[in-house]
Formats: C-alpha cells, structure tokens, sequence
C-alpha cells in the first residue's frame, strides 16, 4: 500500500544493459525558489539525463538550478492510512480555534468595548 | 490506431490518497463507477492511478497525435532556416524548431507512461498508421509562409493548448503549461514577422497576403467538423474541455479583427461577426479536403513522412551509440 511505488518499477541496471529509464527533473526559477517538478526525461545513464535535463528545462534561462534523479531512486508515500488519518486533526491548526461566541461573553462580563481591527488578533 | 490491450501500465498502481477506484479490492465496474464519478467532477488522474483501458487508450491516442504534430510541424518551418532573411529571424525560426522538437519529446514522454513505448509510437508514425495535423501536410512557398504559420497555425493550436492546461489527466495538463508558455514566444515571433512584411515594400505586403489566402482554408479546417458534445469521449473524460466549434469560434475572434486591423483580407465572403448571435458566420470548410489530407493524401504528405523515415535511418547509429556508451557513475 503506496510503499516506494517508484522503487519497484524498475529493476536495477547494470552496466552494460543500455536501456533507457526514465529521470524525473526538479527545476528552481530563481534563487530562494523551492525545487518544483518541471517533467522527465528518458535516458540510459545521469550524464545524458543532465544533458537532457538541461536541453528541455533550461534552454531559454527559465531555470537557475536543476536536480536529476532516477525515477526509480525516488520513494513514494501516497498511504492515506499514514497521511490522511481520519482523526480530528484540527487541534494542530490555527483554523481550529473559535472563540468569537466566548470573547464577547468575556466583553459582556467585563463591560469593555470590543479593540478596533487588529490584524495580530487570535 | 493503438490497441488498447498493449497498453499495459507501466507504473505501478498506488493508493492516492481516498481515491475509491484505487481501491484494488473493488471490483471493475465498481472502480470504473468510481472513477468516472470522480473525472467528470473535475477529479485529476495521475500516471500512477487505476484506470479504465477506455481513459488510457483514449488519452494516449489524444496525446499521440498531439505529439506526432509537433514532431511533423517542424518540417514545414525548417525548410526555410537557411533562407531566413536576417540572423536574428534565422536564430527566431531555429530557436523555434527546437521548441515544437522539444514539445514532441515531452508529449512522447507523457504518451510513454501511459504505456506505448515511444519507438512504436514513431513506427506508427513512419508506417501512416497515425495521424498528424492537417496544416503540417501544405508546402512552405515563400518567407510569408513562416510568418503567417508561426502567428496564425501557432496561434489556432494554442486556442486549443490553453484549454487543455486544465485536462483531467494531470501529467498532460502540466506539459500545458510548460508548453502554452513557450507557444506564446511564437506567435509574438510570427506577428511581428507579419507586420514587418505588411508595412514594407508593396512585394512583401502581397506575398503575406497571397500566404494569407492560401492557409485560411486549411485553418479554418483545422479544429475539425463540429461535434456534438454529448458523443465525444474525450469530452465525457474531460481530456478535452471544447468542442471543434468553440475553439473556431474563439480562434476567429481573436484573430480576425487582428488580420483586419493591417488591412489584410480573408478569402471568404461570408465571414462576419453576425450580432444577433455573438457567432461568427463563415463559408462551411471543406471536410473533404481535411479528410484527404489528414489521411496522408496532403499535398506534402508523403514527402514529409520520408524525410521522417529517412531521418529515422539516418540517425539510428545516434540511438545506438546512446544505449552502447559504458554507464557514467549515477
Ligand atoms: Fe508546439
Ligand atoms: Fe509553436
């Protein structure tokens, strides 16, 4: 179940076997970018990869940095068991705190206006 | 024409996330229920879900096409790289060719994970098994002829690019957005080579229209017949979003009040804008010759489809080389 999908799709190769797999290619825009997924490229080893890599993601200076890697290096975890677990998670995001009702019964009790706009205000 | 049983996924299937149809303890039509629930809501599908053979195949033969059009769009424009009028026109048009090459490859790469490998995609090609776009079968007679494809053949298949970036099978619709970016450059590169022509000598403003006329015919043709939306499958699995008509339609109002507006004409009485509609009215096309030429009997057809084969041949030592070179350190 979603273990290492990638992993099992090829079988290692050896050296002299010649195929051709496929590489997935990571491309950042520009500095401070995060990596993001651009596409992949078939080739038999990682020298023609980054050559590739390079000819379809980077030939018009759309890209400052490229990683390369076999598809078959790359570990899937896509388990909902482990990622989306159906237990009340909403004690982990600020989403899950509402207290408009309670905040006015606080302003009502204590007499005080309610403060003007405050963007910090939780 | 693919057979839908050779296609074998060649990922392997993965539970994402609460998708029922990856559910592999279902049975068939339960998953396929699932999924067409799921498709036709504006679900995505990725290369490694479950999937009917009916999506895979209809989404792979989508994509070939598209893929083999870009692949055979390159020869009409590099008959003309040598001839290029000044450098800079001549680095656009090259720079150009390497683009729709490169769109070739990344769509092949989309079609291979669906599970055609792309050798047989390209034997296909080669044998006529396959289809590529109608306007890649006319000749290239003149300079005039590269403006007015690299703006107006360009700009009617991006009409048609810009609404699959939204495609249900979500590899191809990021290849979109990859691609639609890079389209825009040619169509900027073709307007201007246009406008250049149009405002020069009286020689050069006849030869973009006499290019003019003989391409709007196979433009016109070339988003197809009109369908109906309810029979067409690629609709039902929302690979597709538009029917035949509404690209046409959207294509001529973007464009024809920009020909119009350099003083160029169209050969057909009949266009206009009709208000009481919003729809453009037009002289049918002529489906025959669409139907003639997209079989490979273009006028350029079969010349085309050789330089391909002979191509194949000539660079086959290329493809072995890269399959025989030792392993660099991975
Ligand atoms: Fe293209
Ligand atoms: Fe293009």
């Amino acid at each position: 179940m979603g273990e290492a999908a990638g992993a099992v799709e090829a079988e290692p190769v050896d050296e002299a076997a010649g195929v051709l797999e496929p590489w997935e290619v990571f491309r950042q825009e520009k500095d401070g970018d995060p990596m993001r997924h651009g596409g992949s490229v078939m080739a038999p080893d990682a020298t023609l990869a980054v050559h590739y890599a390079r000819e379809m993601y980077g030939r018009r200076q759309e890209s400052v940095h490229l990683w390369v890697v076999r598809r078959a290096d790359i570990h899937d975890l896509a388990d909902p068991d482990l990622l989306q677990p159906p237990l009340d998670r909403s004690f982990k995001k600020p989403g899950g705190y509402v207290m408009r009702e309670k905040l006015a019964a606080a302003r009502e009790a204590s007499g005080q206006q309610k403060p003007r706009a405050n963007k910090g205000d939780r | 024409m693919t057979d839908p049983l050779a296609l074998d996924p060649v990922l392997p299937a993965r539970e994402r996330s609460q998708l029922p149809f990856n559910d592999a303890a279902l049975d068939h039509d339960e998953r396929y229920r699932h999924f067409e629930e799921h498709v036709t809501g504006g679900g995505k599908v990725e290369a490694t879900d479950w999937m009917p053979d009916e999506y895979r195949t209809q989404v792979l033969r989508f994509v070939e096409m598209h893929a083999n059009s870009e692949l055979m769009g390159v020869l009409p424009e590099r008959e003309w790289i040598m001839r290029a009028p000044t450098l800079r026109r001549k680095l656009a048009l090259t720079a150009k060719v390497q683009d729709e090459v490169g769109h070739a490859q990344l769509l092949y790469r989309v079609a291979e994970d669906l599970g055609k490998p792309r050798e047989a995609m390209i034997q296909d090609l080669l044998a006529g098994k396959t289809k590529f776009h109608n306007v890649f079968h006319y000749p290239t007679k003149s300079w005039a002829d590269i403006g007015i494809i690299a703006w107006l053949v360009d700009a009617a298949a991006i009409v048609a690019q810009q609404a699959l970036r939204d495609s249900s099978y979500a590899p191809y619709a990021r290849t979109m957005r990859k691609i639609c970016w890079e389209e825009s450059v040619h169509i900027m590169h073709g307007r201007d080579v246009v406008v250049t022509m149009v405002t020069g000598t009286p020689a050069q403003r006849a030869s973009i229209q006499e290019a003019l006329d003989r391409w709007w015919g196979p433009l016109m043709q070339m988003h197809g017949p009109r369908s109906d939306r309810s029979k067409d499958r690629d609709i039902h699995w929302k690979i597709k979003a538009k029917t035949s008509e509404e690209l046409r339609q959207e294509f001529l109002g973007i464009y024809v009040p920009r020909i119009w507006e350099l003083g160029l004409t169209l050969p057909d009485p009949n266009l206009g804008l009709d208000p009481a509609t919003g729809e453009w009215r037009y002289t049918e096309p002529d489906w025959n010759e669409l139907r003639r030429v997209v079989t490979n009997h273009g006028p350029k057809s079969e010349e085309r489809l050789q330089f391909r084969r002979d191509n194949w041949a000539a660079t086959q030592w290329v493809r072995d080389a890269i399959l025989a070179a030792p392993r660099a350190a991975a």
